[in-house]
């Protein structure tokens, strides 16, 4: 095990058992006593007062041969329907301010065809350069080919950084990429940095559901990979006159893939994608059937979307699309209005991450009040027509 | 169709509690549990046999008691069961875990179908399902919310996508990971509950898979945790008090001074 306790400069104060996130330490015999759950974090390291804990000599997997043949800062600009997302945009914005810090140029990677216009508004929203692999296939989702497409381009331009949205695509195709390029990839980030000394990717996302926070490095491979939650970058606002070149891509041979896709079949009811709504307004099992026609009418007064617990969607009160958590979506809005929700753990791991949280729920001590920035104690039938009502007459 | 199914034993995350005071997880006493989405997969490859014929294997890596989560699967119908387990994988990152796993399912016979997890919940990454099929040069699809029909060497599913889903045909040989939509899990059978406890679980070692050193455990994994930190507390609270008029009243204006009216 790399990492190890001094048994004789151990005094037993059990710091590290209580602080280990994985709860991997026991004490026997009054020392501590790393077990099998250990992760090698290091939290135990870095938190013994009697300095008793060192992580051994760190191995070091298979590095790449050469780091710095890699440079440039690379998003995936994902697509549906030859429309960007919007995650694409906001990974462009902090794409740009991580490439400045590194003083290394940003690129976009762009599939399918028909989509100039779309390769230009890359270049408005930061990008320097706009890969565009213009094949047929790549018009669909096909994991296969996609994973060919970027793999393809990574060998050939040997980027530093990869960015993509930790969408149903991101997160089904770039993990392809990253095992086929021998490289870490980081899910689902919500922060990232450039570590000032090394220039490493800092990337911090949450675990556990959210209960904890991890930073996660790649020093020894490159690219640096991560996808990144939507809803959580700021993009910048669109520049008409930045200058950046397109450069079309063929790939290095046919493009094929072992899926065919049949159909798509929209069943969100809604246009907008609950993952990228700036405004959601989620019901829970105190709302009731009939209560969600009340949140319908809210949501679209505030130009935002329903989003639901589990309890209400096995209730089948919303489709399943809606529903927030751990087995649903993960949403960071900017408002989050939670109504008649208790605020299960795992309703809280898709939904703490919003800017803004607002609970209504007629018992005090609802666990969702605990992450609520704006808590309304009451009755959601009370609360919400009034709401309602006070909303019209401000829209006059 | 010989189906295997990778499983993971995982904290149960639905005891977690935060102690309200240092704000950090409290963890002691933890019960570790089938990991939910892998139920899943295990449902779905034992009803695949029933239809179809074959059998199911489970596959695990992870400490010793992960065996657990092996006699788990087999009292609710797995077949056969494989525990790869050795120090030596420590610390493993999903590229070295889908490496490892990879070389474990290379060892079973004329296996038509993998079957993974959507994502384990201590974890979180989803990385792995699609890291098992890149080693073992299969093609994938993610986010199966249900499978439509199996004939003439391919398979016809149903991928969840964020606002709706997509029916998808792919060849077999294949990996898919599956969501909760999929199906219930069935409760292990008394039948099963005695099989499970005769079960003998003989792990298999980095060397019995023929993994390279480099490849596996933290040495094999190109991310390194850096830091684990509790998330930082929200700041500001505030209530709105009153009756239902004023709150109403005093919330419009929240959103309001917020731009968003
Ligand atoms: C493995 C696993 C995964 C899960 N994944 C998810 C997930 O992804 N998403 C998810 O949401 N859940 C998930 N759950 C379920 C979760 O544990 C909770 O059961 C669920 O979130 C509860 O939903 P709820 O808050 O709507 O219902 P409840 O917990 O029943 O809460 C209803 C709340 O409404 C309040 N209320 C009732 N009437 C009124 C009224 N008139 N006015 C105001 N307030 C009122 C009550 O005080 C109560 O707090 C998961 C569970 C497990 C075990
Ligand atoms: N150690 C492991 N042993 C067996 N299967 C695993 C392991 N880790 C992950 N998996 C499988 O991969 C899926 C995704 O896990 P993860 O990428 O860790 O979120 C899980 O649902 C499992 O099916």
């Amino acid at each position: 095990m790399p990492i190890i306790v001094k048994v004789d400069i151990c005094v037993g104060c059990e710091a590290c058992v209580n602080e280990c996130p994985f709860g991997a330490i026991e004490m026997k015999d009054e020392k501590a006593v790393i077990g099998d759950k250990c992760t090698l974090c290091g939290t135990c390291v870095d938190i013994c007062p009697s300095f008793a804990i060192e992580m051994a000599d760190e191995p070091k997997s298979a590095p790449t041969e050469d780091l710095s043949a890699y440079k440039g800062v690379w998003v995936f600009a994902e697509q549906r329907n030859n429309k960007i997302v919007s995650v694409a945009y906001e990974l462009l914005g902090e794409g740009r301010r991580l490439a400045d810090s590194l003083g290394e140029e940003l690129s976009a990677v762009l599939f399918g065809t028909g989509m100039d216009a779309e390769a230009k508004s890359l270049i408005e929203a930061g990008a320097d350069r706009v890969y565009q692999v213009e094949a047929p296939l790549l018009n669909e989702f096909h994991e296969d080919a996609y994973a060919d497409a970027l793999s393809q381009l990574i060998k050939k331009y040997k980027p530093e950084i990869v960015l993509a949205g930790a969408t149903s695509i991101g997160r089904a195709f770039v993990p392809v990429v990253a095992t086929r390029v021998r490289t870490g990839l980081t899910a689902d980030c919500t922060a990232l940095d450039i570590d000032g000394e090394k220039k490493n990717l800092l990337q911090t996302r949450p675990a556990f559901g959210g209960n904890i926070m991890a930073t996660i490095a790649c020093p020894n491979n490159r690219p640096q990979m991560a996808t990144v939650r939507p809803g959580v970058m700021k993009r910048l606002p669109p520049d008409a006159a930045r200058m950046g070149e397109i450069i079309k891509e063929a790939p290095a041979g046919p493009l094929t893939s072992k899926t065919r896709l049949v159909e798509t079949i929209d069943e969100a009811g809604h246009r907008i994608n609950i993952s990228e709504a700036e405004i959601i307004v989620s019901g829970g099992r105190g709302m009731g059937e009939k209560g969600f026609e009340l949140l319908r009418e809210i949501a679209d007064m505030l130009g935002g979307v329903v989003g639901a617990t589990r309890a209400a969607v096995d209730s089948g009160w919303m489709p399943y699309p809606h529903q927030i958590g751990q087995t649903g979506r993960t949403v960071s809005p900017r408002i989050y209005i939670a109504c008649g929700i208790s605020g299960a753990i795992q309703h809280l791991a898709g939904m703490q991450s919003s800017d803004m949280i607002i609970a209504i729920n007629k018992d005090p001590d609802a666990p969702i009040f605990n992450v609520a920035d704006i808590g309304i104690v009451g009755d959601v039938f009370e609360v919400l027509p009034a709401f309602a009502k006070k909303l019209k007459e401000m829209r006059g | 169709m010989n189906i295997a199914v990778c499983v993971k034993q995982v904290p149960d995350a639905s005891d977690v509690k935060i102690d309200k005071a240092t704000g950090t997880m409290v963890r002691e006493g933890v019960p570790a549990i089938l990991n939910p989405f892998d139920a899943y997969a295990v449902e779905e490859a034992i009803r695949l046999k029933e239809k179809h014929g074959g059998k199911v294997s489970a596959v695990t890596m992870g400490p010793p008691q992960a065996g657990e989560v092996l006699k788990h699967v087999v009292a609710m119908g797995a077949d056969d069961v494989m525990l790869i387990s050795d120090r030596a994988f420590a610390g493993a990152d999903t590229w070295a875990t889908s490496y490892t796993l990879g070389l474990g399912l290379k060892k079973l016979d004329s296996l038509d179908l993998v079957i993974c997890g959507k994502q384990a919940i201590d974890g979180d990454t989803a990385q792995v399902g699609p890291g098992v099929a890149e080693n073992l040069g299969l093609p994938f699809v993610a986010y199966v919310r249900k499978i439509v029909e199996v004939s003439g060497g391919k398979m016809k599913v149903e991928r969840l996508i964020e606002d709706g889903y997509e029916v998808v045909e792919v060849s077999l040989p294949a990996v898919i990971t599956v969501v909760k939509e999929i199906n219930t899990p069935r409760m292990p059978s008394l039948k099963g509950k005695m099989k499970a406890k005769s079960l003998e679980i003989k792990p298999l070692s980095a060397e019995a898979i023929g993994a390279e050193a480099d490849k596996i455990g933290l040495a094999g994994s190109p991310t390194k945790v850096m830091k684990v930190f509790s998330p930082p507390p929200k700041g500001n609270r505030e209530r709105i008090d009153g009756t239902p008029q004023e709150q109403a009243a005093r919330l419009a204006e929240k959103l309001k001074e917020l731009k968003i009216i």
